[in-house]
């Protein structure tokens, strides 16, 4: 086996323990860390069920998004819905048939649909980029990191579809290889320069990921502007420091 | 009449092109030693601020998950880009929600954060600095927490928790704002945010009873300290004696005189409004607060009603039960505590009370949704309450209401340019700028429909747009009270 694939077995084996314990160690500071008042944006829900509402509504439609600009709400939907179908597209890679999961990596939605959801990304992706660049309130407030984050996105989904539509990799040998990777027995990674960049950089997205504003993906299920329930006369909301202010003052 | 250019109202809203610095000059007073201590803050910028500051973002981060989700999570999207009003009307692009969070953020990130500890130039961490402090104080005082970026930012990010913690931040190194402090240690002193004492408070009650009287010939009474009563109200202390505040009072009294229930306000708790709210400061906010409880006990009432004022009844409705209870000493069948526009709206679906419309027939009317009250709490059982009550109350008692263009209200209302604790004096450019959608607002039903007043529910916006209104055109009374409305078509004595 190539010095290659050992590099890319272990870079992925590294990636995966700090994107995994990068975000657990995040969901769990964001578990922690009391919320002491009631702050929903009103109007909000008056029941729990509504929130899974509410909280569906912005996961799934982006719906405050959509309120305040179109533009930024159809490049970002069409990027996110991009990379959903992407991620199922690509799962054929990680399991095998007898996988319980397999009948709907298999569906054509995922897989016909799933190519052609590349374009939707890069599309996507690149109205972001657009307004990033040409919007004078977008560009005053972009970092860096910002533009980089947008052009490795390009990256991956610009070798993938190039994988894709021109110039095919051997997949079967890279599913061996990914197989290799989740059972622990390597298997070689097939040599192709455009499958190396984009392995690269789907790894330098799972070792940010913890670290960046990628943390958004988390952060919306325990933001409480969106995620509590509208009934604090009803109910009375004590954080643990806020009750212990008030046995101190007695 | 202005030493600073008013904004031009245009015919339609537009977004200005980013201009960088046009408002960093705008600073509010910083509060002496005097105003600092009673809340429990050092008197001047102490010397070790640096690491003191930081730990305190530290701390915070760590008993506030808003604020630590809020850091984490902004991706730079830019759809709050155009949502400040304070943006909208100076330009300034630190007014754009994000980047005033970012002041905040890039010290978080460069303290706190793996990226912002190696790769600060990468991701825009910054160290803090006198300079990046010069903009804390700048900016955070250019921010009225009226919560309007929240709403559409796809993570519920809301800048005025930021705002508050930078403020909290500021305040425990010394660098306070004299208007918000030394208003919440008058609270402490006197009890009310404008230092009216106790005699000078029963004296205008009593002279506001004489001037009903020869109004009316009616004995309706404006009672302070009366035990057994059985509701206390709760009023920005504005409602004493400002004008258009005390129309609004005389309308309460109206209500409660023709609904035949007893009332009292409290020389102690004379005061609605919790400053304590505009400075992040949890602690500052519950002392406030614990003197509506101990009033209410120690009056003996059953049940606890809040006048017309945004901020405060942000603070009644979200937080006196967290902040000051449990109320289990009141009626438990009326909410705690109610709005009175609430406590109107009900008297009136009971058919308790009776108006004659033509009494405001002179009035052609607009409604002004108070940013606090639209986006911080609610009134009645249903979500969106608070936009639907005090309409339904302006529509019962007036023949001509028009809303303003639907972006502009409800959810997506502007608020008034004065709230969040930037109603004083020293930064009055700021406030007369950043009324600017509200004024372009009012203008198209004024042009449309001929509308001829505003009303509000909220002391500060009251008072703010009494102040601003003169230099976009229109006249100071054009703002008035909805309970100035109730009390003009209410219909007195017994009926017939």
């Amino acid at each position: 086996m190539s010095a290659l694939s050992v590099v890319y077995a272990l870079l992925f084996y590294a990636a995966t323990v700090v994107l995994i314990g990068g975000l657990t160690y995040k969901i769990w500071q964001y578990a922690k860390t009391p919320a002491p008042l009631k702050i929903p944006t009103t109007p909000a829900p008056v029941t729990r069920g509504g929130v899974v509402m509410r909280l569906a509504r912005e996961v799934v439609l982006f719906e405050s998004l959509f309120k305040a600009t179109k533009w930024t709400w159809i490049f970002g939907w069409m990027f996110h819905l991009a990379l959903l179908l992407a991620f199922f597209r690509h799962l054929r890679y990680a399991i095998s048939p007898d996988n319980p999961l397999w009948p709907l990596v298999s569906l054509p939605v995922v897989q016909t649909f799933g190519k052609y959801g590349g374009y939707a990304m890069l599309i996507g992706l690149l109205g972001l980029l657009g307004r990033r660049v040409f919007v004078d309130r977008v560009r005053y407030i972009s970092a860096p990191s910002d533009y980089l984050m947008l052009l490795m996105l390009l990256g991956i989904a610009g070798t993938g579809m190039l994988m894709t539509f021109v110039s095919h990799t051997d997949i079967v040998a890279l599913k061996a290889f990914v197989l290799g990777l989740v059972r622990f027995d390597w298997q070689a990674l097939p040599s192709s320069p455009l499958l190396v960049v984009h392995l690269s950089l789907v790894a330098l997205l799972m070792l940010i990921f913890p670290f960046s504003k990628l943390l958004h993906a988390p952060g919306i299920f325990f933001s409480p502007t969106r995620n509590q329930v509208d009934n604090p006369r009803e109910r009375r909301h004590l954080a643990p420091w806020a009750a212990q202010l008030e046995t101190e003052s007695k | 009449m202005a030493d600073f250019e008013v904004p031009e109202v245009t015919e339609y809203p537009v977004v200005p092109l980013v201009k960088e610095g046009a408002m960093a000059h705008s600073q509010p007073f910083v509060a002496k030693g005097e105003f600092q201590q009673p809340l429990g803050f050092p008197g001047e910028l102490v010397d070790n601020w640096k690491e003191i500051a930081i730990d305190k973002m530290g701390e915070l981060k760590g008993k506030y998950r808003s604020l630590q989700v809020f850091l984490d999570s902004c991706v730079k999207c830019g759809a709050c880009t155009d949502k400040c009003h304070y943006y909208l009307g100076t330009a300034d692009p630190k007014n754009m929600p994000v980047a005033r969070q970012d002041l905040f953020r890039k010290v978080y990130r460069r303290y706190y954060t793996f990226a912002g500890k190696y790769f600060p130039k990468l991701v825009g961490a910054e160290d803090l600095t006198e300079s990046v402090l010069d903009d804390w104080w700048s900016y955070f005082h250019q921010c009225s927490e009226c919560r309007r970026c929240s709403v559409y930012c796809p993570y519920g990010i809301d800048t005025a928790e930021i705002s508050m913690a930078a403020r909290e931040v500021m305040d425990s190194v010394g660098k306070g704002q004299k208007y918000c402090n030394e208003i919440i240690g008058k609270v402490y002193k006197i009890g009310n945010n404008l230092g009216l004492p106790e005699a000078a408070l029963k004296d205008t009650l009593e002279g506001l009873e004489e001037e009903v009287k020869d109004d009316t010939g009616l004995d309706i009474k404006y009672p302070c300290d009366e035990k057994g009563a059985e509701v206390l109200l709760v009023t920005p202390s504005a409602d004493f004696f400002a004008e258009p505040h005390v129309d609004g009072l005389i309308g309460y009294g109206k209500v409660f005189h023709q609904a035949g229930i007893s009332w009292t306000t409290s020389s102690y708790a004379s005061e609605a409004a919790n400053f304590g709210l505009f400075i992040g400061s949890y602690e500052n906010m519950r002392r406030v607060s614990m003197r509506i409880r101990e009033a209410a006990l120690d009056l003996g009432v059953k049940r606890i009603v809040f006048g017309e004022c945004g901020h405060a009844w942000r603070v009644a409705y979200s937080f006196l039960n967290t902040l000051a209870g449990p109320f289990d000493f009141l009626d438990p069948n009326y909410p705690v505590p109610q709005h009175v526009c609430e406590f109107t709206y009900d008297l009136m679906q009971k058919g308790a009370l009776k108006f004659d419309k033509s009494a405001n027939d002179h009035r052609v009317m607009t409604y002004h949704d108070s940013c606090n009250v639209a986006r911080a709490s609610r009134m009645g059982s249903w979500p969106g309450g608070q936009f639907d009550i005090p309409r339904a109350l302006i529509r019962a008692i007036c023949n001509n209401y028009y809303d303003m263009p639907p972006d502009t209200i409800r959810e997506g209302t502007f608020c008034c340019g004065g709230g969040g604790g930037l109603l004083t004096d020293d930064l009055m450019e700021l406030r007369v700028k950043g009324s600017l959608p509200r004024m372009q607002a009012l203008k198209r039903v004024v042009e449309d429909h001929g509308v001829t007043h505003l009303a509000a529910i909220c002391a500060i916006c009251k008072s703010q747009f009494s102040k601003i209104m003169p230099y976009y055109g229109f006249e100071m009374d054009q703002i008035i009270s909805v309970h100035q409305l109730v009390g003009d078509a209410l219909v007195l004595g017994t009926e017939q």
